[in-house]
């Protein structure tokens, strides 16, 4: 299936995680934050949060700013 | 003579701060310049941007958090960038997720790209929700006393007029408004956005603010760890001649010395 990882489509095996598509991304490990069609997922979520077809998913991060 | 105020320290969302001066993490030219300046401005409270991850970047480069770890700074997400009300609360939910759960945020959503003025209906409604959700909201206003008075009632932790437009530099443009906002506040006020140099923020402190938020000013500045220090140095300046109760305006001259005992 396809989905859209911060505004690029992207290849997704059926029944893939949150997590699972962090570890891909090799953002597993790393402070970010996730939602999915508009809605956050909380970390607790994460691993069993799966994805769906068209999914819009966005990966957030603290970068500087004023 | 009445007595002049003591003076007290910082206290947002009942934590204690010692520093009245808090930075912006933007516009540096390295992460590397970012840690000494916020260290030489002695900044404890510091704004960070949330942002897309940039997918397939090396993994082991440095992040803004790690020079500026969370243990040590008090990380102020801020929804800079945001236009509608709901862009801002989905940035700041974001941003809670992302920090482990810390609910202090910057609220600020703007409404035009040539003034970065803030749309100050947009802002009310996003500092009413974030409230509902329990968030701890210091928001970025118009200089305007009673949208600020406003803000404090429906409990923001802190009210944040500008000096002037975002990165302009042009310094306290409505001390009168600022001044007034200060009298009026049950909550603390920090200038954030305009300041230029270091005598405009020392004229925020005078006029009784309670901290300065900058970031340009700095970032942007020739040898920008000098301007933060320059920038500390004026914010305890200003500090200190607001509690000390400065001499009122006069138009007319007095002498310095005595009159009395003179031989000529």
């Amino acid at each position: 299936m396809e989905i859209i990882v911060n505004g690029n489509p992207r290849a997704c095996a059926d029944g893939q995680t949150v997590s699972g598509l962090l570890d891909e991304l090799g953002l597993g490990e790393k402070r970010v934050a996730v939602e999915r069609n508009g809605e956050l997922v909380p970390k607790s979520l994460h691993a069993e949060q799966q994805l769906g077809e068209g999914d819009q998913i966005e990966i957030v991060h603290a970068i500087g700013g004023g | 003579m009445s007595p002049l105020p003591e003076d007290k320290p910082l206290v947002i969302a009942g934590q204690t701060y010692r520093s009245r001066l808090l930075t912006g993490t933007g516009k540096y030219a390295d992460l590397e310049q970012t840690r000494l300046a916020t260290e030489a401005a002695g900044a404890e409270i510091v704004t960070v941007a949330i942002r897309r991850s940039n997918i397939g970047q090396d993994p082991k480069e440095p992040n803004l958090l790690d020079v500026l770890p969370p243990e040590r700074y008090t990380i102020l997400p801020n929804t800079a960038g945001c236009f509608t009300a709901e862009d801002a609360v989905r940035t700041c939910r974001l941003a809670r997720e992302l920090l482990d759960g810390k609910k202090l945020v910057k609220l600020e959503v703007l409404g035009d790209q040539k003034t970065l003025f803030p749309d100050m209906t947009q802002t009310l409604a996003a500092a009413e929700t974030l409230i509902a959700e329990d968030f701890d909201v210091m928001v970025y206003t118009n200089d305007d006393p009673i949208l600020a008075r406003r803000f404090a009632e429906m409990g923001c932790v802190a009210v944040m007029p500008l000096a002037a437009p975002i990165g302009s530099g042009l310094g306290i443009q409505n001390r009168w408004n600022i001044l007034t906002i200060v009298e009026e506040a049950s909550v603390p006020i920090l200038v954030d956005a305009g300041v230029g140099t270091a005598s405009d923020a020392a004229i925020a402190m005078e006029l009784g603010c309670d901290g300065v938020l900058m970031n340009t000013a700095i970032a942007g500045a020739r040898d920008p760890v000098r301007m933060a220090r320059a920038m500390k140095l004026a914010i305890e300046a200003g500090r200190e001649a607001y509690l000390s109760g400065r001499i009122p305006r006069k138009r007319f001259a007095s002498a310095s010395s005595p009159l009395d005992g003179m031989f000529f």
